[in-house]
């Protein structure tokens, strides 16, 4: 590195007189959020790899899962992305009631995302296949456990987005928040799509 | 009523009368002490009739130069706890030989040496670098305040509740007994049942919360908020090693809260994760709790190599040597730190080929340390160094901490490490780096960034005898563990058979005397300043001839920092400024955007404890109700759309006034 020339006939700017706009961070501070909470999930998933053939002499996938209903559950959640990207249309085009009319659909999907899962949960811990069974039952709750608590926050965020978008309209922070529950909301998605291909599938075939 | 257990366990879980340890006069008298000292504290503060300004000055305080220095000060308060652990053991082991069994009983001691590791790493380390990372980055890349204030205000108080709940375990039941990391099936239901490991996994996790929240919010700022014209290759040292260090914290700490919550689910669930039975495998803890570990000691060590390469540039009167390979370095450091966690423990038996992987990795890490040292070195080389106190910590640093580095080499050779594993040498070799390197840092730090934060120098004399006390005290004390680690000595024993032995923890004990006179002379360093702070006041605002933009806003720094945002051209900007006769604006000033303070942040901490408590002691209705709580409180927040406010162009122009009437006396 050559050394700086101090040229003093020139006087460079050295400070700003105007206001200095930064753009905002929101976007990068959350995408930073889902990647930890993306780390999280893969702490589960490779564990789920590890301890998920201890079976303890106890039931496998093959005896457990039922892929008819995992499959309805799948969709709901994937219908509920779509929903959630028309909320996102229609908030572009400033239509507050069509982004809530959307909004709530997408919610009504996550809600029967969630019971049909809790359904599947019963079910399971009354067959006697309940988390403490083995370390493969431990592995697999947890991990779809998790992915449930986070489409439940989701829904309660969603609620509450629902009551200040039409408490205060689509408001520039608003907007912002419906984005962030946006990425949010479809990161589950792409989580759920593993669960389901290495949970569910290779379960069943292998 | 209350003859009913029922009821009293519906109301208290498995909280009794027993759990209050008035049956030990150690933790007695520690309690009176405490609650001594905390009564003389709230009875000054009302006597002062400082609630009101510290609500609204500091506890619901956004700026970040607050908040920075409050982590500092919690992290001060733990070190004199997780100090007085470190003496406690040092005593203990110093006499219990033969019959003596010493004054601590194994089920004291155990938990002692569990909270001394936690208490250091999490809530002394970690919130002293958390601390200087939101105090100086803003001010050295030109910024108003961090990109999310908020958070930032949120995460120092989880940080601060976690801290609050390893407290309360020493007064309300038991810590861990079980080592810092809480390996399973140790840390499991079937051998530890107490609260202890609860009291670790409940901490750590609310603690947790905000460390990782601090990391996204840095990085964020780091990345979007930097004054124009300071490209990535222009940021000062320490801004670079913090980014590195924050990207760690938000790619590691996830794994950490991850682990931990399985290990809960072992615990309150009882699922089997990390049991010894219905396949569980407890050796996957130990894997996963060191990815997260290894690279929590580069999160720690970075912002102290930033420190270091701040002052020795400073302090030498020179431009860093090899700016680029030091910011090479620190990104291979970052990178290479998650490529190494298997050396933690090459006894798994894992195999030739994975050890040979392991060891070479670790090893390898010393080649971009090393060029950071020579760095350091090239810079003092032919500078007017002058041996201010935040100098001679970074001599003291360059000194031991090659002996540390040197230890770890030796270490990471796998057939080695089953000799030295788990003994005091390990133990002696990481005091080694984290003493020499992370704590040397943050004291050289403290004295050379308080002037800024306070706008008086801190008292060389006394900075200079704790430094002596502490350089000595550290190789007096950890000099007999490498020895000791060597013969075969092993780690965490209450009680040594063998009295040929006793000489050399007689000596480490002397050692440890001779640090807590080191701290002693720093708090003594901090009252004699405060005293002397007339004396010692700095209004140029620049009292290093600093090289950085830190330098070039008053000591303490407004409260928006900068009137005008500072355009950058160099690496060393404020240098280059004064070299090519920049003239501080004096009017024109503008009304300034700011966030507004909030209690928010403060309130979800207090019922974060409460959560945590009541999951600790089994009391359910305290858990469903802080929850709601915490629930509503935090969606309540976000019903507030009014969070800004300007500050008025005149009060700007006041203040900008008083400085330039200080600035002109100096002449």
């Amino acid at each position: 590195m050559s050394q700086p020339t101090f040229d003093t006939s020139e006087q460079p700017q050295f400070f700003l007189e105007e206001d200095h706009h930064i753009e905002s961070s929101t976007n990068l501070g959350f995408w930073l959020y889902l990647m930890s909470d993306c780390l999280i999930f893969a702490i589960l998933f490779a564990t789920y790899a590890v301890v998920g053939r201890n079976y303890a002499a106890g039931p496998s996938p093959a005896d457990l899962f039922e892929l008819p209903l995992v499959a309805v559950n799948t969709a709901m959640l994937l219908l509920s992305s779509i929903t959630y990207g028309f909320a996102m249309l229609q908030m572009e085009r400033n239509a507050k009631a069509e982004t809530l009319f959307w909004l709530g659909i997408t919610g009504v999907f996550g809600a029967i995302f969630i019971g049909l899962e809790l359904y599947e949960f019963i079910n399971l811990i009354h067959e006697g296949a309940g988390p403490t069974r083995s370390a493969f039952l431990s592995a697999f709750f947890t991990l779809v456990g998790t992915h449930g608590l986070h489409v439940t926050f989701g829904i309660i965020w969603l609620i509450t987005l629902m009551v200040q978008v039409s408490m205060y309209g689509l408001v520039e922070a608003n907007r912002r928040r419906l984005m962030c529950l946006s990425m949010f909301w479809h990161f589950l998605d792409v989580v759920w799509i593993g669960v389901f291909s290495f949970v569910y599938l290779i379960g069943l075939v292998g | 009523m209350f003859s009913n257990p029922d009821l009293l366990k519906f109301i208290f879980g498995r909280l009794t009368l027993e759990a209050i340890p008035y049956h030990e006069p150690i933790l007695i008298i520690t309690f009176i002490g405490v609650a001594i000292g905390g009564l003389a504290l709230l009875g000054a503060i009302t006597y002062f009739k400082f609630w009101g300004p510290l609500w609204r000055d500091w506890i619901t305080s956004v700026d970040h130069k607050k908040i920075g220095i409050m982590y500092i000060i919690l992290a001060i308060i733990m070190l004199l706890r997780g100090f007085s652990d470190a003496l406690l053991m040092r005593a203990q082991q110093a006499i219990a030989f033969g019959d003596n069994e010493g004054f601590l009983p194994p089920h004291h001691y155990d938990q002692i040496f569990t909270a001394h590791g936690v208490i250091m790493i999490f809530f002394v380390a970690m919130p002293f670098v958390t601390g200087f990372m939101n105090f100086v980055v803003p001010l050295q890349i030109g910024a108003r305040d961090v990109s999310f204030p908020f958070l930032n205000n949120f995460s120092f108080w989880m940080t601060t509740a976690g801290a609050i709940i390893i407290m309360l375990s020493l007064f309300i039941g038991e810590f861990a007994r079980t080592g810092w990391l809480a390996y399973p099936p140790l840390s499991g239901a079937a051998y530890t049942p107490g609260v202890g490991v609860d009291y670790y996994l409940w901490g750590l996790q609310v603690a947790g919360v905000g460390t990782t929240l601090s990391g996204i919010n840095l990085i964020a700022t780091i990345v979007k908020m930097r004054a124009p014209g300071m490209t990535f290759m222009k940021m000062p040292i320490f801004t670079w090693t913090s980014l590195c260090t924050n990207i760690l914290i938000v790619a590691t700490f996830p794994i950490l809260t991850a682990t931990l919550a399985l290990l809960t689910l072992d615990r309150y669930v009882g699922t089997n994760f990390f049991t010894n039975d219905l396949g569980g495998n407890p050796m996957m803890y130990v894997n996963l709790i060191w990815i997260w570990g290894h690279p929590e000691v580069y999160i720690l060590v970075l912002p102290a190599f930033g420190i270091f390469s701040e002052v020795v540039a400073t302090f030498s009167g020179k431009r860093l040597f090899g700016y680029a390979s030091m910011v090479y370095a620190t990104c291979v450091i970052m990178i290479l730190s998650y490529l190494v966690w298997l050396h933690h423990f090459f006894t798994m038996g894992s195999g030739a080929s994975v050890n040979a992987f392991f060891g070479i990795t670790t090893m390898i890490i010393s080649i971009p340390t090393g060029a950071k040292m020579f760095n350091w070195l090239f810079t003092m080389y032919r500078g007017r160094i002058t041996y201010d106190v935040p100098m001679l910590w970074t001599v003291g640093f360059m000194v031991t901490f090659v002996i540390g580095g040197m230890t770890g080499v030796m270490l990471a050779v796998p057939p080695a490490d089953f000799v030295l594993h788990n003994s005091l040498f390990l133990i002696a070799h990481f005091h080694n780096v984290i003493i020499g390197g992370v704590l040397f840092g943050l004291l050289a730090g403290v004295n050379y960034w308080f002037p800024k934060a306070f706008g008086f120098k801190l008292d060389a004399f006394w900075g200079k005898l704790s430094f002596w006390f502490w350089l000595i005290g550290f190789y007096v004390a950890f000099m007999p563990l490498y020895v000791l680690g060597l013969m075969g000595v092993t780690r965490r024993l209450q009680h040594i058979e063998d009295p040929s032995l006793q000489i050399w923890f007689v000596i480490a004990a002397i050692g440890a005397v001779l640090i807590a006179c080191g701290i002693a002379c720093f708090i003594i360093q901090l009252v004699v300043s405060f005293i002397r702070r007339e004396e010692l006041r700095d209004a140029t605002g620049d009292p290093w001839n600093g090289r950085t933009l830190e330098w070039s806003t008053s000591s303490p720094p407004p409260d928006y920092n900068f009137a005008f945002t500072p355009v950058v051209h160099d690496h060393d900007s404020w240098y280059d400024m004064k070299n090519r006769g920049y003239s501080r604006p004096l009017q024109g000033f503008k009304p300034i955007h700011m966030p507004k303070n909030t209690g928010t942040g403060a309130i979800l901490s207090g019922l974060s404890i409460a959560l945590a408590f009541g999951l600790i002691w089994y009391i359910w209705w305290m858990v469903a109700v802080s929850f709601v709580a915490i629930l509503a409180v935090a969606i309540g927040h976000t019903f507030n759309y009014k969070r800004d406010f300007y500050i008025p162009a005149a009060d700007v122009s006041a203040e900008e006034e008083r400085r330039t009437e200080l600035l002109a006396k100096q002449v």
